[in-house]
């Protein structure tokens, strides 16, 4: 039997947004595979060199859609270190509270996506439909659902008031709870195990090699989490801990990604206890934000993202916009050079399943 | 694990979900149940339009050009205010709300509306106004700005004074100028909106220079003020930065756009930075242009005969200007005192000027050393820029007196005694000055100053028909800063006589003001003839107004002019009725130098019309 070629794009409901995989298969194995992000090219890093600083905080978000908050609070604490600037702690706590409310909401979209690539539709509908109570938080605090365009350099846009505290605080209590019919439905499912354990394999050397980070590492048995090796904001200040696996498998993942929800609404509510009253932010330079200047300087910032290592290194040479911005997608090594290297061998029906628990974020690798 | 051991499949577990089938989904019907969003929700805008004021900063921070300003017809054409209005492109917005965050005026904020449907892609297209993109009454707010998104610094850097105390016992100059710093921090301040530039009678390109000190570029920033705009033939240059950047009337201040909801831009001490720290003035602008061979004569080397100078200069015409007085500057040399600007800023300006080939014969008085016919055949074109060099009286009794003395001839004789060039003037104990106007503050400060010098104290009396601080034509700064120098203000009295007592003034009697203005804001005061009182004074100085001295103008010559209410009438390019003749300034325009040196530009490229094309 001759080798057929098939297409997976954007029109796959097992896809995940603007990306696709030419893959060359013979019977139901993939014989060849060729990651193509082709959809996007929209050039994120050069746009930013034509745009004022604060202009950026309207681009940057798009990077990610899942997840733009790491992009805001990247650029933002990028911004700070060059411009040796002092957020004030209020600020910090609520970018984290931001950070993992973010981090929930991506978890509980990646319900979906695996439910959708295995057909149990029951858990997309659930994670859809809780992710919007976290989205609702999003809306109160930041006046946008998913584009917040709130954490900025120098601090938050706006202050998180009593009220959307209880709005958080309720909506916490709720995902809890419901955690319990998740695992009920998803991880005691024998559809799920049937499907996930075993499949989309990832060993700890090939996930180093290819440094892959996030989940994809820890479901390895490496408890790499930015959050702890290179704390950030306040991280060093709560009590969390790191879920790791050694199976290295989809379930794996998935499953640490369900366990990482009850360590984010344990953050939060430690932020919200600890959070003190006071400023918002402060000036990044003198003057309005037509004409803010960032110092001449370079700086990597880092930060934990539910795909894993996100990170910004950006030049400033003093001007009104960014000299250079490069953007460390976390998705990227899983995406590109893991389809093309470990995705040969594997059966059509799981190539989905790798692209779905290594997170692939489309803008994020095509930028 | 770390947390959990992975959880053993269960072969009921998928069928566990199905308890949920009779429970309230918590998904929304659409369209059946409208959803409410939250407070700060980033839905479309409104904009206010009486209080918008088109400046164009929305459109300017916009990360996606979804602004575009566009004209609108029936809008007012006011200063601080442009007939324009943002309109907004849906198709572009992202909904970030910075434009609502910048918005100079607050007009702008975003509303909870967020669904609209239309087959139509001009339907996205929309000038929002104060009823949204639906037109209905009390549109829910959304986002709006508050202090932790505002993305405009609404406090001006302070300037620096020597403090009043110190500052009235001498004429040192008492503003201290900004530094690099401060300057560099108050440029960043300004939106780039040109509505000063609207507002300043030369049009100055003021965001430009404000923009070269943001950039610390200061060469460049020079060439914005001595050049201006070379495609508009060089509108908005001035040859007198080094003056204006101290005493301009700041006009442009009243009009910049952060004043709405806070501090206007220190223009006036930007321009002042500019100057006080380009090193090499005079080696700014170096290209001479050809000469054109034509010569004009100007009469009077105050603002507006020397800008015009300067203008002609830059042009490629001789220019020769003559000056009645002993130095070149007319009122800047000898009405404004030097503690608000020295000799020096004005020399500056002024050999800057003689660098480009201007000759100024000084001590020679037109009309008696020269006659004006002698000018007019000698020249291509003659600019007549005498001011308004003679006092008004009250005429109240007692005027007459020696120690009744007129505003200008005073401030003159004090300046030529601190330049060591003239007899010390009379120094009352006790002084009163009538009038609310800058000339009644510079009389009363430079008093003030010199009272302290000789006798230690202070007593200095202003009185003003204005009836409040605000009423009073003088800068408030002014007004502030006398009091600070020990001066007592007696606003809302008239003046009815002179006190005089074995033939020496005692005082003056005033009675009370009780309307200076008609309702058609014409002056017609009243008084309350009852109500008086006498304040104590060995001198009393008018400082109520000046008036033109035309006695240097023939008979013939004054007969084909034509004056209104004692201003010579002239056509935009300021020619007078006499085709050879120009005149600006006092007696044509301007209360303040900044006319001056506008009218000094119109005239300019008046005579260059006249001479080249011997036009109009
Ligand atoms: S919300 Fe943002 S993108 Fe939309 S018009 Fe305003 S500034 Fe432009
Ligand atoms: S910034 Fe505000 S005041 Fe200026 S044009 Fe825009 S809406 Fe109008």
């Amino acid at each position: 039997m001759g080798e057929v070629k098939l297409f997976f794009g954007p029109n796959h409901p097992g896809m995940h947004g603007n990306f696709s995989v030419h893959m060359y298969v013979e019977g139901d194995t993939v014989e060849k595979a060729r990651p193509l992000p082709g959809f996007l090219h929209r050039g994120f890093e050069k746009l930013m060199e034509r745009r004022l600083w604060y202009q950026n905080l309207a681009l940057i978000p798009r990077i990610c859609v899942p997840e733009p908050d790491i992009n805001e609070a990247c650029y933002a604490m990028a911004v700070e270190k060059i411009a040796k600037i002092d957020v004030p702690e209020r600020a910090q706590w609520i970018r984290m509270i931001v950070l993992e409310l973010a981090r929930i909401a991506s978890h509980l979209m990646s319900f979906p996506g695996i439910g959708g690539t295995i057909g149990l539709y029951t858990s997309s509908f659930w994670g859809v439909s809780d992710r919007d109570r976290i989205l609702d938080i999003f809306e109160s605090l930041t006046g946008a659902r998913v584009y917040h365009m709130y954490i900025i350099p120098g601090g938050v846009r706006k202050d998180l008031t009593p009220k959307i505290q209880d709005l958080i605080f309720n909506t916490l209590n709720y995902i809890e709870e419901r955690l319990g019919e998740y695992e009920t439905l998803i991880f005691k499912n024998r559809i799920v195990h049937t499907r996930l354990k075993g499949i989309a394999l990832l060993d700890k050397e090939t996930a180093l090699e290819l440094g892959v980070t996030g989940v994809g590492l820890r479901a390895t048995g490496v408890p790499y989490d930015i959050r702890k090796v290179d704390s950030y904001l306040f991280y060093d200040k709560v009590d969390f801990e790191v879920p790791t696996a050694t199976e290295g498998d989809a379930y794996a993942r998935v499953y640490l990604k369900y366990l990482e929800i009850y360590q984010s609404i344990k953050i939060i509510r430690q932020c919200l206890e600890k959070m003190p009253e006071g400023k918002i932010n402060v000036p990044i330079s003198e003057g309005n934000a037509l004409r803010y200047r960032v110092p001449k300087g370079q700086a990597y910032v880092h930060i934990e993202s539910t795909r894993g290592e996100y990170g910004y290194y950006m030049v400033s040479d003093g001007g009104e916009k960014p000299y250079r911005v490069a953007v460390r997608g976390a998705s990227y090594p899983q995406t590109f050079i893991g389809i093309e290297k470990y995705l040969p061998g594997t059966r059509i029906e799981d190539v989905p399943i790798w692209l779905s628990t290594m997170d692939v974020c489309a803008p994020e690798v095509d930028r | 694990m770390a947390n959990k051991s992975i959880p053993k499949k269960e072969f009921f577990a998928p069928i566990k979900a199905w308890k949920y089938i009779f429970k309230k989904p918590v998904t929304i019907k659409v369209p059946y149940v409208k959803r409410e969003a939250a407070e700060r929700y980033r839905g479309f805008h409104i904009n206010d339009w009486n209080e918008c004021i088109g400046c164009g900063t929305c459109a300017k921070i916009c990360p996606t050009d979804a602004i575009r300003m566009v004209e609108v017809d029936d809008l007012p054409h006011e200063y601080g205010k442009k007939p324009q209005r943002p309109v907004i492109d849906y198709g572009r917005c992202s909904f970030c709300a910075m434009c609502v965050d910048i918005c100079t005026t607050g007009s702008l904020k975003m509303t909870r509306e967020y669904v609209h449907v239309s087959p139509e892609p001009e339907d996205f297209i929309f000038a929002p106004t104060e009823k949204g993109i639906h037109g209905i009454e009390d549109v829910p707010v959304g986002w709006i700005r508050d202090e932790g998104s505002d993305l405009l610094e609404l406090e001006r850097v302070e300037m620096e004074m020597i403090e009043g105390e110190g500052r009235s016992k001498s004429f040192i100059e008492y503003v201290k100028g900004y530094s690099k710093e401060q300057a560099m921090h108050e440029a960043a301040r300004c939106v780039e909106c040109a509505l000063c530039t609207d507002r300043c009678p030369q049009h100055m390109q003021i965001p430009e220079y404000i923009k070269a000190i943001w950039r610390d570029d200061l060469t460049d920033a020079l060439k914005w003020l001595l050049k201006g705009n070379e495609e508009n033939n060089m509108l908005g240059a001035n040859p007198f930065s080094a003056v204006c950047g101290r005493v301009c009337t700041h006009k442009c201040e009243e009009a910049c756009s952060l004043g709405n909801r806070g501090e206007a831009i220190a223009i006036r001490w930007l321009k002042r930075y500019i100057v006080d720290n380009v090193p090499e003035y005079d080696k700014v602008l170096e290209a001479r242009p050809e000469n054109k061979g034509k010569k004009v004569a100007i009469v009077g080397s105050g603002p507006a005969g020397l800008s015009a100078a300067y203008f002609l200069a830059t042009m490629g015409y001789d220019v020769e200007v003559f000056e009645s007085l002993s130095r070149p500057g007319g009122v800047m040399r000898y009405g404004i005192p030097s503690y608000r600007l020295p000799d020096e800023a004005l020399d500056k300006d002024i050999a800057f000027i003689q660098a480009l080939g201007v000759k100024i014969h000084v001590g020679v008085s037109v009309g008696k050393d020269i006659p004006l016919q002698k000018l007019k055949n000698e020249f291509d074109a003659v600019f007549v820029s005498t001011g308004f060099t003679l006092g008004r009286s009250t005429g109240i009794p007692g005027t007459e007196h020696e120690d009744v003395i007129q505003a200008l001839p005073l401030l003159r004789e004090i300046r030529d005694y601190l330049r060591g060039e003239g007899p010390k003037p009379k120094i009352p104990k006790s002084l009163v000055v009538i009038g609310g106007g800058n000339v009644a503050m510079d009389v009363a400060r430079s008093m003030a100053r010199l009272q302290i010098m000789e006798y230690g104290k202070v007593d200095v009396k202003v009185t003003s028909l204005e009836r409040t601080y605000e009423e009073m034509p003088a800068d408030m700064d002014e007004i502030e800063e006398g009091a600070e120098e020990g001066v007592k203000f007696y606003p809302g009295w008239g003046p009815v006589r002179i006190v005089i007592k074995n033939d020496k003034v005692r005082g003056i009697e005033l009675k009370k003001c009780l309307q200076v203005f008609d309702e058609n804001r014409r002056f017609n005061p009243k008084f309350d003839e009852n109500e008086r009182q006498t304040l104590e004074a060995e001198m009393v100085v008018e400082a109520i107004g000046q008036a033109p001295d035309y006695s240097y103008l023939p008979e013939d010559l004054k007969e084909k002019l034509e004056f209104v209410r004692g201003r010579i009438l002239t056509n935009e390019y300021r020619q007078t009725s006499v085709k050879w003749l120009f005149a600006g300034g006092d007696i044509v325009n301007g209360p303040d130098i900044i006319h001056g040196v506008a009218d000094g530009y119109w005239a300019a490229r008046g005579i260059d019309e006249f001479l080249t094309k011997g036009v109009k």
